[in-house]
């Protein structure tokens, strides 16, 4: 890694496509975490996405084009992280293959893998943090939502489960199947919105029988399917980014939730 | 015309980007015997045997020699009620077998009741039980019967599998036609995944240790 | 079998809605998960093993011209006879050419999912001849005129209720409603099959090229009652389960048993080499392999050569959130999930299975338990690659992506979108959800919108720390 003794390091910080318009409170609970842990954090204004639409649809071409895009904004800094473990797969297990033998960009992609990190393992694994100042005490019994890509992708389980057992008044309880697929899958829910539906029913039944009031979460795309299920439902489950919860700005509304009247 | 095989195996070649291997490559690759992982485990070989073969609803009962078999045979006959007669591999046949039973030492008929046969070994690892065809040992003793008693002598149960090959690959006129691993009474899980005992094969296996 | 994959979307809404199978499924679920992960658990050597075993399999296939020559050789020399197949129908025209050679009547078979794919059941009734599957699963789907909905449990869909009803109407009354019975019922039924059949038809899980032996592994002991007591066995297999020595095969044998149905062994593994032998007083007087192509050189040729990794083992359909919720059926082929996501547009054309590659999450849990560690998203997603090169994708989808991809890389005009965006469903908000939108009715069917806040995060962020 690069290592710069006595500066803090220079994070850029990747803006999900998601985050970015649905739920800014988790970039803005990201960068707090990241300060907090010493970092100096940027935001690219010319980001846009890493390109994992295109690369799932099998339209690689489109997703080199992203990726060359992120590579070379995000490059200049020491480390890049972002609040989602699909993001950040995709930069760094997809673009050093996507570029696999390209004399141009092969380097390019695997230097920037190299550093490039999902919010909680960053913080966890990379910079040892093992406590969060969260604000105010939450009286909260939660379930946390093992998203796949963070889960099998770069192997986020415990981190944020360590990191979250600093929350004074969390309670953290485990669903059964929480490592089972909520069914959002990118495009895959609305192209096949029924299987989605089956799958999303399946996770909310598990979620309701855990007795958790919170769900927590690490990415976006899996949260909001979540939460648009457990809203249509009226179910009283709050849904929020482990992020929003550790930095003490789940005070609020969560995903989907109301905004105003009753939880 | 070119044959399938022809065909098939060009079509490997074009897969390969090579030409068929020259002589030297077959040789070299034939005395590859890779030696894979073994389940490491402390346990005597016996003592494994037997509780693995049990957790799979097996039977064992166990006796000194040879010469008393018969009897705990017998024992296991009227237990269950069966009536005295028996398919019995020729390589059983010289024990003191009781004289009011019907014996043969031919194929199982289908209305067969009782089987016995000999292992050639057994392996600790899984607790399975490894029978030979061949005249001495015929194969539809091994499935036929809703009862199936096997022989196996203690001395001869080996720690895993790649033990019985060296068996195998030792006995006289090699592997035989069949080589049956049995490590329990047939099963079936395909009604709703209720496990069922005897869904085709015996209902009941019964091992008779011996010595050991 | 015919393929009926393009139907995939409305199999799939159907079963979803069919409760009988919904309720098979559940019960199925937990079963083979909770098993595996016990049998993984306690054996400390369970993931070096995976990784030798795909590192081993990959050296196999690495020369698999060679071990085929080395077993067929082996065959011969133990007095039986291989044939190999090009595809489908000449599999077919081999087998049906060895039973109306030997006058065959009755045909009894073991589990053989090549057999499956090759239809062969259809072409040996329609030369006169009486089928049975003796597997108690596929008895069962034979019964309901059905193909399997899984590689190892192949009835895994049917209920106990359905079983009762179906054995009612084959083998006449009374109903039996347990288990047990139902079980009986059918092993009485099929003793009768295995005596008097001509011809014994299994699969192969490996060949053994050391020896010449066809390996069966069942927990029933229909497979070896079916090659042994039929006068002819003929064993159907890929030309991708040979393996060069009796080692490999326990390799693989210590991964089979564990990841297919949770069990440290199955009941029965058996050895099968060449025919009866002098003084041997049972066994089949032929023994015949037949080699199946159908697709397998081709994929060892390209990207897709880790899929004939495969040792059918149905773990990955076991762990497939999307198997589980549509079952087997829904694939529209012979292998359902996600192993036969990749294999059926190989085998049968990406064109006629367009919905298989992409009717997945790529979450990524059934490559966690193959144990050959077959990357099933990622040939996934090369098979959705192809189908975008080719076209096949639906237009709209390739327009959206072509428009995604233009405002994508021109940052300030998608910064202009994302003002909109945000700006207009906030709008079109309600209580902070949107219950409709026009161009997500896929997503709001079954779930609200959350809204946004009503800027963006980069033009908060710009506003609030200034540009960077």
């Amino acid at each position: 890694m690069t290592q710069h003794p006595g500066k803090s390091p220079r994070v850029g910080l990747f803006a999900t496509c998601l985050m970015n318009v649905f739920r800014p409170g988790i970039g803005f609970a990201a960068a707090k975490l990241l300060e907090d842990a010493g970092c100096s954090v940027e935001v690219p204004d010319a980001q846009t996405c890493c390109g994992q639409p295109g690369y799932n649809s099998g339209d690689f071409d489109s997703a080199r084009a992203l990726a060359r895009q992120v590579i070379e904004l995000f490059e200049p800094f020491d480390y890049v992280v972002g609040p989602s473990g699909s993001c950040m797969a995709t930069i760094r297990h997809d673009y050093p293959a996507l570029f696999e033998g390209d004399p141009n960009w092969s380097a390019r992609a695997q230097r920037l893998a190299a550093k490039s990190f999902e919010l909680m393992s960053f913080l966890h694994d990379e910079l040892g943090v093992t406590r969060v100042d969260a604000g105010t005490p939450l009286k909260r019994k939660a379930t946390y939502h093992d998203s796949c890509s963070g889960l099998r992708g770069l192997g986020i389980k415990g981190q944020p489960r360590a990191l979250l057992a600093s929350v004074e008044g969390l309670e953290l309880v485990e669903m059964q199947d929480a490592e089972v697929c909520c069914g959002f899958g990118g495009t895959f829910c609305v192209k096949y919105p029924e299987i989605s539906e089956k799958m999303v029913d399946d996770k909310v039944a598990n979620i309701l029988a855990s007795g958790a009031d919170t769900v927590l979460g690490g990415d976006l795309g899996c949260l909001m399917n979540i939460a648009g299920r457990l809203r249509r439902i009226n179910a009283p489950v709050r849904v929020f980014h482990t992020a929003e919860v550790l930095a003490g700005l789940a005070d609020e509304a969560g995903i989907a939730g109301r905004t105003e009247g009753a939880a | 015309m070119s044959t399938a095989r022809e065909r098939i195996l060009r079509d490997l070649h074009i897969a390969l980007k090579r030409g068929p291997l020259a002589a030297e490559q077959r040789t070299a690759l034939d005395a590859e015997r890779p030696a894979h992982i073994r389940p490491a485990f402390d346990e005597d070989l016996i003592a494994r045997f037997v509780r693995k073969f049990e957790s799979r609803s097996g039977t064992v009962a166990r006796v000194a020699t040879l010469a008393e078999v018969p009897e705990a045979v017998e024992q296991y006959r009227t237990a269950k009620g069966l009536p005295p007669r028996a398919a019995i591999g020729a390589a059983l046949a010289g024990l003191a077998w009781p004289q009011e039973w019907a014996i043969h030492h031919g194929a199982a008929a289908i209305d067969e009741t009782l089987a016995l046969s000999r292992a050639e070994t057994g392996v600790a690892e899984t607790g399975s039980l490894m029978l030979c065809s061949g005249p001495e040992s015929p194969t539809t003793h091994n499935f036929v019967p809703d009862d199936h008693v096997v022989v196996l002598e203690a001395a001869k149960v080996v720690r895993h599998f790649e033990d019985a090959w060296v068996v195998l690959r030792q006995r006289p006129g090699g592997i035989p036609r069949a080589t049956n691993f049995v490590s329990g009474p047939s099963r079936t899980a395909d009604v709703e995944q209720t496990i069922q005992l005897g869904a085709h094969g015996p209902r009941r296996v019964h091992v008779i240790l011996v010595g050991g | 079998m015919e393929i009926r994959s393009k139907e995939f979307k409305e199999r799939a809404v159907f079963a979803i809605h069919d409760a009988s199978l919904q309720q098979a499924l559940g019960k199925a679920r937990g079963g083979f998960v909770g098993k595996r992960a016990q049998q993984a658990a306690e054996l400390p050597e369970f993931e070096a093993l995976r990784e030798e075993a795909k590192n081993r399999k990959n050296a196999i296939l690495g020369h698999l011209d060679h071990w085929l020559e080395r077993y067929e050789a082996a065959v011969t020399a133990a007095g039986g006879q291989v044939h190999w197949a090009r595809d489908a129908a000449e599999a077919r025209e081999i087998i049906l050419g060895i039973c109306k050679r030997v006058g065959a009547r009755t045909v009894t078979k073991g589990k053989s999912m090549v057999s499956e794919e090759i239809g062969l059941n259809e072409a040996l009734i329609e030369h006169g001849m009486e089928v049975v599957e003796t597997d108690l699963g596929e008895y069962i789907i034979q019964l309901a005129h059905e193909p399997p909905s899984h590689i190892i449990a192949p009835a895994v869909h049917k209920t106990k209720d359905q079983v009762s009803d179906l054995f009612v109407a084959a083998h006449g009354g009374p109903r039996k409603t347990e288990v047990a019975d139902l079980v009986n019922e059918a092993r009485q039924v099929l003793r009768d099959k295995y005596f008097r059949s001509d011809v014994g038809i299994t699969g192969g899980n490996y060949l053994v090229a050391e020896t010449g032996s066809s390996v069966i592994v069942t927990n029933e002991g229909n497979g070896d009652l079916t090659q042994t007591l039929a006068k002819v066995h003929i064993v159907t297999s890929g030309i991708e389960r040979v393996v060069p020595t009796l080692d490999d095969v326990t390799l693989f044998l210590r991964l089979l048993a564990r990841s297919a149905t949770g069990q440290e062994t199955e009941t029965y593994t058996t050895f099968s080499t060449g025919p009866r032998r002098a003084g041997d007083p049972d066994g089949p007087e032929e023994y015949h392999v037949v080699l199946v192509d159908n697709g397998r050189s081709k994929m060892l040729g390209g990207r897709f050569r880790e899929m004939l990794r495969c040792i059918r083992c149905g773990a990955c359909m076991n762990h497939c959130p999307v198997y589980g919720s549509v079952g087997g059926h829904a694939y529209g082929w012979v292998y359902p999930g996600p192993m036969g996501s990749v294999l059926t547009p190989l085998i049968k054309g990406l064109d006629n299975a367009y919905d298989l590659p992409n009717a997945c999450t790529l979450n990524g849990r059934c490559a966690s338990v193959c144990p050959v560690k077959i990357p099933l998203p990622d040939l996934l997603r090369e098979l959705r690659h192809l189908q975008h090169r080719q076209e096949l994708s639906p237009a709209i989808q390739r327009h959206a992506l072509t428009a995604w991809r233009f405002v994508a890389t021109r940052p300030k005009l998608y910064r202009a979108g994302e003002w909109i965006a945000v700006r207009l469903l906030k709008a079109l908000a309600r209580n902070g959800s949107l219950r409709k939108f026009p161009f997500a009715e896929g997503w709001t069917a079954a779930r609200d919108l959350p809204a946004p806040a009503g800027k963006s995060f980069i033009e908060q962020w710009k506003s609030r720390r200034g540009q960077s």
